[in-house]
Parts: structure tokens; sequence; C-alpha cells
């Protein structure tokens, strides 16, 4: 009975019927059982109209970008322009220059920290980050810290998983020179208070990295009222394909960064003596980018405001709620982070049984969830575990999907025990 | 459940999974090693005494799925009283039946319970989970300083 009232309101929110009509993928069965697509954090399924954009382009734009005189080199370089503009738009960026195309947040964050850390990070300075970073964030910032003689400090975080703010207000100083910070954590889901931090930040004149690889696809984000400095995310985490990603950064901070690779489409006049470099954004984007990538982006960004950020907020805020109280009930389940800000990701252990015996034992009930570190080994350092199980629900989840989630677990925890 | 999977989680694999055998720390052993999968955080402290070229004792602790502890349990009960060179055959054949390179009319008898393991080699993201133990153990016996890992 309620599980009916709540799928009246989930239903009321979005059409369920028809978005998941638009996802080719979630129709199919996995071993005899209905696909349940749990793994949203590490990659969402496409929509037809993402797949459909990037077969179009190649069955009838495909050409190389910018300089050509032809008219499909026209026609494609339009094309990949007009994404740079609809992410520009979805960020609130004040301008194009400032939209970057690169392969993911992890190039993202490396060419900031190989470009800005080059430049400005010297003998002891200091970078900030926190203990429930991502890899990817942790790792580009220990090889400029070697390189440098510098450091890396850590913001802690309480038992729940939420950030010390005031161990940040503690660690800043006149030697940090940089706080690159995940808006969500992708372990957690826990959502960071980055308006505070980012204050913080800039009373210390330190400029903010954030990493939005996990809220980019939950929540609203608009990097002029953020105030942030640079800003990373991955396409394929929101609908769009692999391989193509953004990082956003402030003008004049790009401006004065050197270029971080360097080939064809960065210069400006390349002669043996001196080489001039191309205006923003180009500077960063040496080589061939992926244009089907980034038009396919593109085309995934449409399809998210067709639907509306805040929709997906609710709704998914609807279905980790009810995942979380099913979850609860089940003997034995501990969940890992239960911060009081969360987007739809739910990490749990289960006495004695490990998650990769528990991925396994959901992949037969046709539930694909993801178990491991997740790229967070200090974060399962601080929990003192060495793995979680992780359900992360998008847009196209159900409810129905949430039981079977729940069915599958008690399962499982029947043949162990 | 599923005879697929099943045939991955046998009786024998669950019940070696929740009393795994040999599982203490030897004190003062010959031979020790220790292995760990990044994939998924498995560790393994494996500890020996050979003596006269013969694996006297053997016990192992550390923390992982089910395949990998049943796989370090059973992997403990056959070993203890081997050969060097007994081990060394057994691991092989192991290696050779996890990744499903044995030939039809391969002779399985000496790798006897080990055979519940076989099912590992239809889910390829779990083979490492099944060898980890047998890496470390070669390590030891090897005695190689460095951690052992799957990567």
């Amino acid at each position: 009975m309620e599980s009916n009232l709540k799928t009246n309101i989930n239903e009321e929110i979005l059409n369920i019927e028809k978005i998941r009509n638009d996802f080719p993928i979630l129709k199919q069965l996995i071993h005899n059982k209905p696909l349940c697509y749990l793994d949203n954090a590490a990659s969402t399924q496409k929509p037809q109209i993402v797949i459909d954009t990037i077969n179009n382009f190649y069955s009838t734009t495909n050409s190389n970008i910018h300089r050509g005189v032809h008219y499909l080199s026209e026609k494609s370089t339009q094309a990949f322009e007009n994404a740079r503009i609809k992410v520009k738009d979805f960020i609130n960026a004040k301008s194009e220059k400032e939209i970057i195309f690169t392969s993911g947040t992890t190039a993202s964050i490396n060419l900031v920290a190989q470009s800005f850390g080059r430049k400005y990070l010297n003998e002891d300075d200091e970078i900030i980050v926190t203990t429930m970073e991502h890899h990817s964030n942790i790792v580009p910032w220990q090889l400029l810290c070697d390189e440098k003689n510098a450091n890396l400090k850590v913001v802690k975080i309480n038992d729940i998983g939420e950030l010390l703010l005031d161990s940040l207000n503690d660690l800043i100083s006149e030697k940090t020179k940089l706080i690159s910070v995940m808006h969500v954590s992708n372990t957690l889901g826990t959502i960071n208070p980055i308006k505070e931090i980012i204050k913080i930040a800039h009373q210390n004149n330190v400029p903010v990295l954030l990493d939005a690889a996990q809220s980019i696809q939950h929540i609203e984000i608009d990097v002029q009222e953020l105030d942030c400095d640079f800003l990373a995310f991955s396409g394929h985490k929101i609908y769009g394909p692999t391989g193509i990603g953004i990082l956003y950064g402030k003008e004049n901070l790009l401006d004065e960064m050197p270029p971080f690779m360097g080939g064809g489409d960065m210069i400006s006049k390349v002669t043996f003596e001196e080489t001039t470099f191309n205006e923003l954004p180009f500077k960063f984007e040496a080589g061939t980018s992926n244009i089907a990538g980034a038009i396919g982006l593109g085309a995934a960004i449409d399809y998210v405001k067709s639907i509306g950020i805040e929709n997906i907020k609710e709704y998914e805020t609807n279905l980790l709620n009810a995942a979380t109280d099913a979850v609860k009930e089940i003997p034995g389940i501990k969940i890992i982070g239960n911060a009081k800000e969360k987007t739809s990701v739910l990490s749990f252990v289960i006495d004695n049984i490990h998650p990769h015996d528990i991925g396994t034992f959901l992949d037969f009930e046709g539930v694909a969830i993801r178990t491991g570190h997740h790229c967070t080994q200090p974060l399962m350092d601080f929990f003192k575990i060495p793995a979680t199980s992780r359900a992360s629900f998008a847009f196209y989840n159900t409810l129905e999907e949430v039981e079977q989630l729940t069915i599958a677990l008690k399962k499982t925890i029947e043949v162990f025990n | 459940m599923d005879a697929e999977l099943r045939e991955l989680y046998q009786q024998v694999i669950l019940d070696h999974n929740k009393s795994p055998r040999n599982f203490r720390v030897i004190e003062q052993p010959s031979n020790s090693s220790e292995g760990y999968n990044p994939l998924c955080g498995d560790k393994i402290n494996l500890y020996l005494t050979i003596e006269d070229e013969i694996v006297k004792d053997i016990s192992f602790q550390g923390s992982g799925c089910a395949i990998s502890k049943a796989s370090a349990s059973l992997m403990s009960s056959i070993i203890k009283g081997k050969t060097i060179e007994e081990t060394k055959k057994i691991f092989e054949k192991f290696q050779e039946m996890i990744t499903g390179r044995l030939d039809e009319n391969s002779d399985l008898e000496s790798l006897g319970k080990l055979t519940v393991l076989e099912g590992v080699k239809e889910f390829p993201a779990r083979v490492k989970c099944a060898g980890l133990a047998w890496h470390t153990l070669i390590n030891a016996i090897n005695k190689k300083k460095e951690p052992v890992t799957t990567e």
C-alpha cells in the first residue's frame, strides 16, 4: 500500500514509462531477469537521442573541425562549437571561452594540476583535498607535490561521512595554493557544503576546483553563483558518451595559465624559433578533439534539460529514501554514508559477506551494482573496511527496482547464513 | 539458485568461507608472504614451515570474498605435507583449471577438492580472487620480499 502511494507520487514528478522507453538498453533481460541497472554513479545509460545524434554525425556530417573550408568541415565545426555553447549555458558560465573539452573529469583535473599547479606551486606550498576524494582528485596532486616538494593537506570527515569544515579553517594558510574538492562523494553520496568551502577559500585568496563528476547529473550548477574557479565533469555520467569531459575555468585564470599539451589546434603561429598560442579555449585543446563525443554530450544536456534537473533531484531523492528505508530493515546490513544531504547513492556492507560475493549474487538477480573501494581507498581506510557494495540510482530507476534490489539482498544473505 | 551461480558457489566453498581451515598465524614461519588484490582490496598473509623441501605446516590470515577465502583454505589443506615440487605442479594445474586452459583429458586427481573451484573459469572477474592465495604461496616459497599483487 505504502509502495503504491510512493509510486503515485513519483509518477506525478516524471513520466517514468516514457522515460524508460527512451533508454533502449534498459529493455533487456540479464540472467533471465529484467535488468535493474543501479550502477549509475560509475556510468549512466544513454537515451536514444544521444545514440542517434552520434550516429547521425558520423553518417552525415563527420569531418575534422576548425580551419577546414569545405562544407562538412564547416558543419562539424558548427555542431562542435554549438555543443560548447550548450555546456556553457547549462552551467551558466560567462563565456564559451571558459569551456574546455577534455576526455573526462580525470583529464580536467590533471590539466589544472599540470598547468595551474606547475606555474603557481612552489616548494613548501600546499594543496588541500578531503578524505573522501576519488583517486583522480588525489594522485594528480601527489604527482605535482612530489615534483615541487610541496604538500598535500587533507580535510577530515566525521563518522556519517560529512566534511569537518573546522578542519578546513585550521588547514588553510598563506601556503595554500588551491583547494580541490568533490561536490558529491561517489562512494557516500554526501553533498559537500561547497558554498561555505568557496567562501572560506576566497576569504584567504585561494581558488577552488570543484570535482562535479557526481553532482552535474543530480544538482543544478551555476558556476557564477557558486563562484568556483574551476569545475570538472565527465560526459558519460550525465547520459552522454564516454571519452568526453569538461573543464570550466574562470577566464582570467585560464588566460594566465600555460598550455598543458602542445600540438595542432592550440597554436596561433609556429616557427622553429618561437610559437604563439591560440586564444581560449583552443589553447587547451591540442590535437583533434572527441568531436562526436562533444556533440553527443550536447544532446545529453538537452535531454536532461527537457526532463528538468529539479524534477530529477526530487524523483531520485524519493528513490534514495525508499531504498534507504528498505535496506535498513534487513538485519546485518550497515549503511556507509549517512550525511544529511545526499544524492541517490547507497553504499552498504553486510556482516560476513564480502561485497564481491554480493555483487555476483545480485547480478544473477538482474541487479547491477558496483562493489569494491570505488577508487576511494583513503575513505575505505577511514571507515576501516576493504570495500562496500554501492547501489546508485538514476531518474530511469523505479520503486519496483528498489524492491528487486531488496529481495535480491535478502536471498543473498540467506545463502551465506 | 541459478545453475551457473551454484557451480561457482558450491557448498564446499560456502563451508570453507564460513569456517576456513588453517586460519591462524604461525609464530616463527620459515617462509611468509603477503598478497593483495587492489581491485577488491582482498588481503592475505601466508605462513609456511618448510623443512627438507616439504611443507610441514601452512596457515593464513586476511580478508576477502568467499572465493578467495575458500581457495586459500582449500589450498592450505591440500598443500600440507606436499613437497615443494609437488606444490608447484599442483599450482600450475590449478592455474590451468581456473583460466579454462585444461585440456579435456587432463587428470584432475591431483587437484582433489580444489576442483570445486573450476566454476571460476566462467567468471573472468573472479579468477584473480581464486588465484591470490596461490600466487602468494609461490612468492613465499621463492622468498620474494615484495608483496605480491594480482595486478
